[in-house]
């Protein structure tokens, strides 16, 4: 046991230029760590969510200013981009809800096996993506 | 009984990440509920959602009620998140608390925004 510890190889003080590009994160690795960067793109991009549900509600003008630029543009940016920015924050909210929702599954009905973090984490990405891309086409007009 | 207050106060113990760790999970579940309240009424929309239909959601006072809700749980929510993202990778505490700073300067102005955005209706 003793011998085969000394073998394996330990890391510690993780360098991010040459530790981070090399390790295979897990499936539930990748979910927790796209779930804190969709919170983070979310914060970022706060303003502009609230842009959106400002000139949405606010009147009918307003409401085709909201809608004319994700066609038009609005100021220097194409609509194409802003669809895109759009999408973004689409799979920003499904990804964070639906890794929140495993989250909070597994503390209330304690679900803690390693199994259970692989198959749920599966899950997640298979429903976030899936729902993203058929939003997605949605948005881009494909249907 | 005991002074415990002040210079006094014994600051040590446990526990003290429960409350967030806690409030995180309660606003999660309420903001989950409340998008899938209001999913659920732009799929019962019947025909294309133009702006009567969409503002017409927000008009009622239930839905502002909650609305207002979701943004006081999302503002408790998104300052645990971005503490946290900051405590993990921002070592020099001096640069930290600029950018708690600004956190909370970002947070609150959005949501003073989505709040007269909601009363402007």
């Amino acid at each position: 046991m003793t011998e085969l510890a000394r073998k394996r190889p330990e890391f510690r003080n993780i360098n991010a230029l040459q530790d981070l590009p090399t390790y295979r994160l897990p499936v539930a690795g990748w979910v927790s760590i796209l779930h804190r960067v969709s919170g983070l793109l979310m914060f970022i991009l706060m303003p502009l969510i609230i842009w959106m549900f400002d000139n949405s509600i606010t009147s009918e003008i307003s409401f085709a200013k909201f809608s004319a630029a994700f066609n038009v543009g609005l100021g220097f940016v194409p609509g194409w981009f802003m669809k895109l920015v759009a999408l973004a924050l689409i799979w920003g909210y499904l990804h964070h809800f639906i890794a929140g929702l495993r989250h909070l599954y597994m503390d209330v009905c304690h679900a803690v096996t390693k199994e259970f973090g692989k198959s749920s984490a599966i899950v997640t990405l298979v429903l976030s993506l899936g729902l993203t891309a058929a939003l997605g086409a949605k948005l881009f007009g494909l249907y | 009984m005991s002074v415990n207050y002040g210079s006094k106060r014994i600051v040590t113990g446990a526990g003290y990440g429960f409350r967030d760790w806690l409030a995180q999970r309660v606003t999660g579940a309420l903001m989950a509920l409340f998008t899938i309240a209001l999913l659920v009424q732009v799929l019962f929309t019947s025909g294309p959602i133009g702006y009567e239909q969409w503002a017409g959601i927000f008009a009622g006072q239930c839905m502002k009620f909650l609305t207002f809700g979701v943004i006081i749980a999302l503002l408790y929510h998104v300052w645990v998140g971005m503490r946290d993202i900051w405590m993990d990778y921002i070592k020099p505490v001096g640069v930290r608390l600029v950018l708690h700073v600004f956190t909370l300067v970002w947070l609150v102005g959005c949501a003073g925004w989505a709040v007269q955005a909601l009363w402007r209706l």
